[in-house]
């Protein structure tokens, strides 16, 4: 029996998230597994909340997690972890950006970014691991990839190595190799 | 983009649809974008030997996909299920013309509405037009049957339908992929006007052979290796297909399964036998009670609906809970602000809107990104129905109230959903006098679903330039005799403009005319971000009413308000993203108090 898990994707839209996921999809491909992954495309993109299933086995059915059945979350955005919390069960792993996007009603004073929103999940027992993306990427001289550092703190917790990732970082990764590996590492760290 | 033969790769369920449409020998194919079906044909371009284009509408796609069908092409039209509705004039006589060259209609529902007004379901098209139906549950299962649909629709004389779902469209999974093989049939012009011309006379004998057809599809449907059997629990038998399928064996993986690839027609025979081997027969499906209704109909003993929700996607655990009662302890959600997505920093359509949240105005509105113009804070449209509906509704609206009610009623419309379904209308309003104003928010482009080009747009999906309709002289040529241009930007002059227009006792037309922020001319612009000077900046929160991503609000207390030397009653004040400002200068525009200007380089 190959070993099985559910990846749940979060975030605001436009921040990168399919391309995360593809990343992992295709490490895990390439381990051997089977995978299916859904995705929301269209009107939701438009800045809005956006999230991938991404499941992983011996053969797998259903391209959607079910509630209460996320192994992992990968969430952009830090409100957007938490907000996924009936996808979680006790034993879920979450591996947080600490950047926060207001959400429309927060940007226009119509409510207030709520405080120290991880605790909804710390207090509950679930394991959080925050990735500061942003700091990530700025170091590593690429702005654009805090979301392979996040990949990179969630790639400690799968049953692939860390040299398959390598490989598919350098298949697929049109640009700044060099830097997306760098940041994809210290992430990483983070987990392991 | 052609693989080596059985190769396996990694696809989305649109990906597969256009790589199995390759494989098929497909030569031509029309579409109009929707979500979730636009990436099929934006997939099928990059393949080479294939005739792709953006129809105007779903109708058009249709019509040109038959025309060529009559040629002798292997043909693939796409659309999403609304998009069926507007289809649904050919495709009915379609049914009866049969075909030349196999024509496959791929038709995208959309159960849960993740970007679409509703969730129909256009199984009943089949059943109501009298057309095979398939339906796959992933990728895979997509990539081959769409090439089985093709030697179908030959064989049988008569186009099918290809129905998917978000859940197959946008989802990815392992693919097998083939080579190319071509068609069987001639591409020339073959008359055969008893089959073509459909007058009474000739239709009345083509709906005697689609009776001969039905009863050939039949048989075949009771053999098809994609309806089939899996034995397993004599307990419980359930019927199911498409995606529903996946989630069941999931569910309930020990059951007995009664797998239906073809949606339509039923393979009565099969469902029979399947009925007679287990102890309770439940049918699993999304949506509508179709299955459902037509096994009830063949006298079977079954249920579904009763237990299986009727409306949204499904899911293994709802299936589960509905079957066994199972469902697990989960944990609440958490309280915090929602998410709706919102139009990008630097939207033309903001503007428009802002504009229209300040009028007291009956917004008649349509389907495009500019839809979000009804969230909050714009909170700018009063009605949306479907595609081209702005017009006459606004039509409608003022015809019934009579009087000056034109002087309040706009109708605001994107430049795509004007060319699909929008003139017809606005050619309506000018013959039948009625007064209200069109705003024609063109941003060159279909947006929403991912910037295609439209025929205004001045180029072809194909990537040659095109002739771009110029929108002032068809509002003219329609009998509009009042178009004006305005550059949405300018807030205050394009107000200006809808007050004297709103005011004017004739139809009249604005086009608001700015490009979409994410088209490559406009991604490879160079920008200059705006900032804000905080000692400038009073609170008055002009700015953070347009809705801007990059705009935000920062609460201050009095001591904070204070500290920064502003009175203590000042609440707060605005702040710019630079990495988000697309330097647009709407929010310029709006601000008293010359608070905002260009950030200084350097």
């Amino acid at each position: 029996m190959k070993p099985s898990g559910n990846i749940l994707f979060s975030g605001v839209g436009g921040q990168g998230i399919l391309l995360a996921s593809e990343i992992t999809a295709y490490a895990l491909l390439e381990a051997g597994l089977d995978a299916k992954k859904s995705e929301v495309h269209g009107m939701a993109q438009r800045g809005g909340s956006v999230v991938a299933n991404l499941r992983y086995g011996d053969t797998v059915y259903s391209p959607l997690i079910d509630p209460g059945q996320a192994d992992f979350v990968v969430a952009f955005e830090t409100m957007e972890a938490v907000r996924y919390l009936p996808f979680m069960h006790k034993d879920t792993k979450v591996v947080v950006n600490t950047h926060k996007i207001a959400p429309p009603s927060v940007a226009t004073g119509k409510a207030l970014y709520p405080h120290d929103i991880l605790e909804e999940l710390t207090k509950l027992g679930i394991a959080t691991f925050k990735v500061d993306g942003f700091d990530i990427a700025r170091s590593v001289g690429e702005i654009r990839a805090a979301n392979l550092a996040l990949v990179g703190a969630l790639s400690s917790f799968l049953p692939v190595k860390e040299e398959i990732f390598l490989e598919v970082m350098k298949k697929r990764l049109p640009r700044k190799l060099e830097e997306n590996i760098a940041a994809f590492q210290k992430g990483r760290a983070i987990t392991s | 983009m052609a693989k080596a033969n059985s190769e396996k790769i990694w696809l989305s369920g649109n990906e597969a649809i256009a790589r199995a449409a390759w494989e098929a020998g497909v030569t031509v194919a029309s579409a109009y974008p929707g979500t979730p079906s636009t990436e099929i044909l934006e997939n099928l371009v990059k393949y080479n030997d294939v005739y792709t284009e953006w129809a105007p509408n779903e109708k058009v796609a249709l019509e040109v996909g038959l025309g060529a069908s009559f040629a002798g092409a292997r043909v693939l039209v796409t659309m999403k299920h609304v998009g069926l509705n507007v289809a649904a004039d050919p495709l009915f006589t379609a049914s009866y013309t049969g075909c030349r060259g196999g024509l496959v209609i791929v038709n995208a529902d959309d159960p849960e509405m993740h970007s679409s007004q509703n969730e129909q379901d256009n199984r009943n098209y089949a059943f109501a037009a009298k057309l095979p139906m398939f339906e796959p549950s992933d990728p895979k299962e997509a990539l081959t049957m769409l090439k089985e649909a093709f030697e179908l629709s030959e064989k049988y004389d008569t186009p099918v339908l290809f129905r998917t779902t978000t859940r197959l469209a946008h989802v990815k999974s392992l693919v097998t992929v083939g080579s190319r093989i071509m068609g069987p049939v001639e591409v020339k012009i073959d008359k055969d006007p008893a089959k073509f011309v459909m007058l009474p006379g000739n239709a009345r004998a083509r709906r005697q052979a689609m009776v001969g057809r039905q009863q050939q599809l039949l048989a075949f449907a009771d053999s098809y290796a994609g309806n089939r059997i899996e034995k397993g629990d004599k307990k419980l038998g359930i019927i199911t297909g498409g995606v529903a399928y996946l989630h069941c064996k999931e569910a309930l993986p020990d059951a007995s399964f009664l797998k239906l690839a073809m949606s339509w027609p039923l393979p009565e025979q099969l469902i029979r036998k399947f009925a007679a081997s287990v102890d309770e027969v439940i049918i699993v499906e999304e949506l509508d009670p179709f299955f459902e209704t037509h096994i009830k109909a063949m006298g079977i003993t079954c249920t579904g609906k009763d237990k299986i929700p009727a409306t949204g996607e499904l899911n293994a655990a709802i299936i589960k809970k509905a079957l066994t009662g199972e469902s697990p302890e989960l944990f609440a959600p958490a309280a915090m602000p929602m998410r709706p997505p919102n139009m990008c920093p630097g939207c033309p359509h903001r503007a428009v809107f802002y504009n229209l949240s300040k009028l007291d105005v009956f917004v008649s509105g349509d389907i495009g990104c500019y839809t979000l113009g009804f969230l909050p804070p714009l909170s700018a449209m009063d009605s949306c129905v479907c595609m081209g509906a702005s017009i006459g509704i606004a039509h409608g609206l003022t015809k019934a109230i009579g009087g000056d009610q034109y002087k309040k009623t706009i109708a605001v419309i994107g430049d795509s959903t004007f060319l699909h379904s929008g003139i017809n209308s606005l050619a309506n309003m000018a013959y039948n006098k009625s007064h209200a104003t069109v705003l024609i928010l063109d941003n060159r482009i279909t947006a929403m679903t991912g910037q295609q080009q439209n025929p205004a747009s001045g180029a072809t999906l194909m990537g040659e330039p095109a002739h771009a309709i110029n929108l002032e002289q068809l509002c003219r040529a329609v009998g509009v005799e009042h178009v004006t241009t305005v550059n949405p930007h300018d807030i205050n002059g394009t107000r200006k403009v809808i007050k004297e227009e709103l005011e004017r006792d004739a139809t009249s037309v604005i086009i608001c005319r700015a490009p979409c922020v994410l088209i490559p001319e406009m991604r490879t612009k160079k920008i200059t971000p705006l900032t804000i000077a905080v000692d400038k900046c009073t609170g008055c929160q002009a700015c953070v009413r347009l809705g801007c991503p990059a705009i935000s609000w920062q609460p201050l207390t009095p001591d904070e308000a204070k500290a920064l030397g502003k009175k203590e009653k000042q609440k707060g004040y605005t702040r710019i993203s630079t990495e988000m400002c697309n330097g647009c200068g709407q929010c310029r525009a709006v601000c008293k108090f010359e608070a905002i200007s260009e950030v200084e380089v350097g």
